[in-house]
């Protein structure tokens, strides 16, 4: 069953192309990482799937339904975070969320004094006096408070102090656990990784990348650190390694995955005096393709 | 399916009440209280036959049509005829303006934010939004038409009726709820709340100029502004309903459009395309002036035309004043102060003292930036880098005291245009100008107090709008009802002479710069050493 089907989904504003062809499905129970660089259309396909964007062609569907013409029924289902919250200056943050479950239909009472102890919100202020980081937990308690079975949040943590963010984790974690979907767009790559199972990278309006974590990661090189009995020479040479820097006792390179073997076979002459290996990390994966497709970037 | 496009907009009607209640309840006791109190102060200042009637003769000439629309109903004048043709139009321009503020704000000053986008992620139907906002706006129109209505009966002035109070209610109602539609349609087209209250505004005063022009030359003219269609009830002496159906009509096939619109569209997008913008900043764009002068060039601009188009319509009817002169003998008698002074230089006298307070506000709204700025944030920017305080202040003060001349000199200019163009025997532009410049410090007194507000209680700022709101209340009215004379001396247009009519007074002058100047030095002190406050 899936949560989220997006097919060949396209949106311009004026000229400008945002979403160019993308297709992207997640299935329940799945907490999916949405990563891209700022403009990449993270944020315009959020906006479709929330029913507030009209799309040019494609189709985009939540729990199966088009989220255009379904809008509200959809809603009903789901929370939603944005990235920057403004609210009404003049109304407090508790009337908000009081608002906002209302809004949705079904109170829990309990549910949202939890939330706000966790998130240690003072409901009292009025939202002019909030913080950007305080106006964010407004948003995240409003959503959290709701019984949803998909959490949309797009840069949700932005702002939050760490102590927050990883209340804000434990969330997701729990929603995990009881089987909840959350799309989860983000640029805190280590909250990515911490959390989703599955990623997807979007780029100038296309998906560049998309599958699990691991996936992922053999897409990209190993970096390593090695100290070796005899100097060891003509490493440039060797088939797989790349960007070899000299550190004072040893070097560093990086080892494309598929070579991993190769290479280890060919330092072993060496005599390994010691040999450290990093696996990619989230980070090495996006700069990766920042610099290979984007070419001048 | 359209059920689904309205879902919740009952709930989010009661979030617009719980956030404007203050705002709204404001807004309806100053209308009414207003329209009540000048309808009791009538009562008193004419006792007797002789002085309505001589009133009615100074309600018939062309500047007072401009200014208020046609007089009927004069030949048997009574005190609610009077009040209605006097207040009318200028109370439905409140009530424009009041509909026009409640709309954007909970249109696309919401949507501008963001917190519709919230909104809309709830089970929110898709036009609930402006669905909430037209019922909320009609019905403080409505609401606004039964509390005049009422109050106006109730005060139990002879003419002043029940079915003529309630019409008269109900045409303000009217004007609010159309100009609810307009600025619901307006908010479609543009993806920014400071446009879409500016063409709102724009529309309106232009459907005051046409009116102005139409009640003056031609009345299929002033059937094109919706202005127009309200002065055509005749309240307290004929009680046409007619016209409010139209209006009401229309307002309802406009609103009909912005939903058609509003549904199409995206959300945060309008429908006139957005041009992109310059890759780099012009040369002029280097300091905290270029700053200022490019954040409020248009509205320069819009206000630099809109008083020339003012001034050029009431000098077109100088043509017909020097014809009404002729017909009017006992006006002559009463109104002619001296026999060397021309009757028409007391028109551009009165005119310009309306003239004058009206260009204040683009002045005013040029200084206040500076706190509007400060409020949104965005003043930390400057002041964070190599820009001082007296520098921020300074460039906003130039634009303020630059736009007072400008203002008052395109308006003059325009009045001379126009008079000259219809005119046998012109008026001079000297004795024009020299009318309309008298009140630059009258103008520099209430920037002067907008600095020193700003400087030390800029959460006060507000207090200019209200204090030049009483300098017109006072001067236009003072015009047609003499209010006492203490009265005009609690505002610094009451000492300004009105030149042509009386002698240029220059230690006056001195005086109120000299004022201006030195709440401008304090303002300045006090901006220096203050917090700067959101």
């Amino acid at each position: 069953m899936t949560a989220i089907n997006i097919e060949n989904l396209s949106k311009n504003f004026g000229t400008v192309r945002a979403l160019d062809g993308i297709n992207l499905e997640v299935n329940k129970g799945e907490v999916y990482g949405y990563i891209g660089p700022n403009g990449a259309g993270k944020t315009t396909t959020i906006r479709i799937l929330l029913g507030i964007l009209q799309a040019d062609r494609g189709n985009a569907a939540v729990f199966g339904r088009d989220a255009w013409h379904n809008a509200v029924e959809i809603h009903k289902r789901i929370a939603y975070v944005p990235g920057e919250v403004n609210l009404w200056p003049n109304l407090t943050g508790g009337e908000i969320i009081d608002l906002f479950v209302q809004l949705r239909g079904n109170t829990h009472k309990s549910r949202r004094e939890e939330l706000i102890e966790r998130f240690d919100l003072d409901p009292t202020k009025k939202c002019r006096s909030y913080s950007k980081g305080n106006r964010q937990k407004v948003a995240l308690v409003a959503a959290f408070a709701a019984e949803a079975d998909l959490y949309l949040l797009d840069e949700p943590s932005s702002g939050l102090d760490p102590l927050m963010e990883k209340v804000f984790q434990e969330c997701v974690m729990e929603f995990k656990e009881k089987g909840k979907t959350v799309f989860l767009s983000s640029h805190i790559l280590s909250e990515v990784e911490r959390l989703c199972d599955k990623v997807s990278i979007i780029r100038q309006g296309k998906i560049i990348e998309s599958g699990s974590l691991d996936d992922l990661r053999h897409l990209t090189r190993t970096r390593m650190v090695l100290e070796t009995k005899k100097e060891i020479s003509s490493l440039e040479s060797v088939e797989g390694i790349h960007d070899v820097k000299k550190q004072n006792k040893g070097v560093t390179f990086l080892v494309d995955t598929e070579q991993l073997d190769k290479v280890i076979e060919h330092i072993s002459k060496f005599g390994v005096k010691k040999l450290e290996s990093s696996p990619p990390k989230l980070e090495d994966v996006f700069m990766d393709h920042y610099r290979d497709d984007g070419g001048e970037s | 399916m359209t059920g689904r496009l309205f879902h919740n907009s009952g709930r989010l009607a009661r979030l617009i009440l719980r956030r404007d209640r203050i705002r709204i309840a404001i807004w309806l006791i100053i209308i009414t209280a207003l329209t009540m109190i000048v309808a009791a102060a009538y009562t008193n200042l004419f006792t007797t036959r002789q002085e309505i009637m001589t009133y009615a003769e100074t309600m018939r000439n062309p500047a007072m049509t401009a200014m208020v629309g046609p007089g009927y109903g004069l030949d048997n004048y009574t005190y609610g005829a009077m009040m209605a043709h006097s207040m009318l139009i200028l109370t439905a321009i409140a009530v424009a303006v009041m509909s026009i503020f409640l709309v954007a704000r909970h249109t696309r000053r919401d949507e501008e934010s963001g917190r519709i986008e919230m909104i809309r992620s709830l089970p929110v139907g898709r036009l609930s939004n402006i669905t909430a906002t037209t019922l909320v706006s009609f019905s403080v129109n409505i609401l606004l038409a039964l509390l005049t209505g009422a109050g106006l009966f109730l005060l139990g002035i002879e003419s002043i009726d029940l079915p003529g109070s309630l019409l008269y209610g109900a045409t303000l109602g009217a004007a609010g709820i159309f100009f609810t539609a307009v600025t619901a349609l307006f908010v479609q087209l543009t993806a920014n709340t400071r446009s879409a209250i500016g063409y709102s505004i724009m529309f309106l005063g232009l459907s005051y100029l046409i009116r102005a022009l139409g009640d003056v030359s031609s009345e299929a003219l002033s059937l094109l502004s919706p202005l127009g269609w309200i002065t055509q009830t005749q309240v307290y002496v004929n009680n046409y309903w007619w016209p409010l159906l139209l209006t009401v009509g229309a307002a309802l096939i406009i609103t009909a459009a912005a939903f058609k619109l509003n549904s199409l569209r995206d959300l945060e997008a309008g429908m006139l395309p957005a041009k992109p913008g310059r890759k780099t900043a012009s040369s002029w764009l280097q300091n905290p002036l270029g700053l200022a002068l490019k954040l409020q060039r248009t509205s320069l601009i819009s206000w630099a035309a809109g008083l020339f188009i003012l001034g050029a319509s009431y000098g077109s009817v100088f043509g017909d004043v020097d014809a009404f002169l002729e017909s009017v003998e006992m006006y002559r008698e009463i109104f002619i102060i001296a026999e060397d002074i021309p009757f028409v230089d007391q028109f551009v006298a009165t005119l310009m003292s309306v003239i004058a307070i009206i260009s204040t506000v683009p002045a005013l709204i040029m200084i206040l930036k500076v706190r509007g700025e400060e409020k949104a944030g965005r003043i930390e920017h400057l002041l964070a880098r190599a820009v001082s305080r007296k520098q921020v202040m300074g460039s906003y003060l130039f634009i303020s005291l630059t736009a007072s001349l400008m203002m008052l000199f395109l308006s003059a200019a325009g009045m001379w245009t126009a008079a000259a163009a219809v005119m046998d025997d012109p008026v001079s532009l000297d004795a024009v100008l020299k009318s309309s410049l008298v009140y630059l410090p009258a103008v520099w007194a209430l920037i002067g107090l907008t600095v020193l507000i700003i400087g030390f209680k800029p959460r006060a700022a507000f207090i200019s709008w209200i204090y030049l709101g009483y300098s017109f209340f006072v001067i236009y009215l003072g015009e047609m009802l003499q209010v006492p004379d203490w009265m005009a001396g609690l505002t610094p247009f009451g000492y300004v002479p009105k030149v042509p009519i009386e002698e240029i007074n220059f230690g006056m002058l001195i005086i109120l710069t000299a004022i201006s100047l030195i709440l401008m030095i304090a303002g300045f002190l006090g901006y220096k050493r203050r917090d700067i406050l959101l």
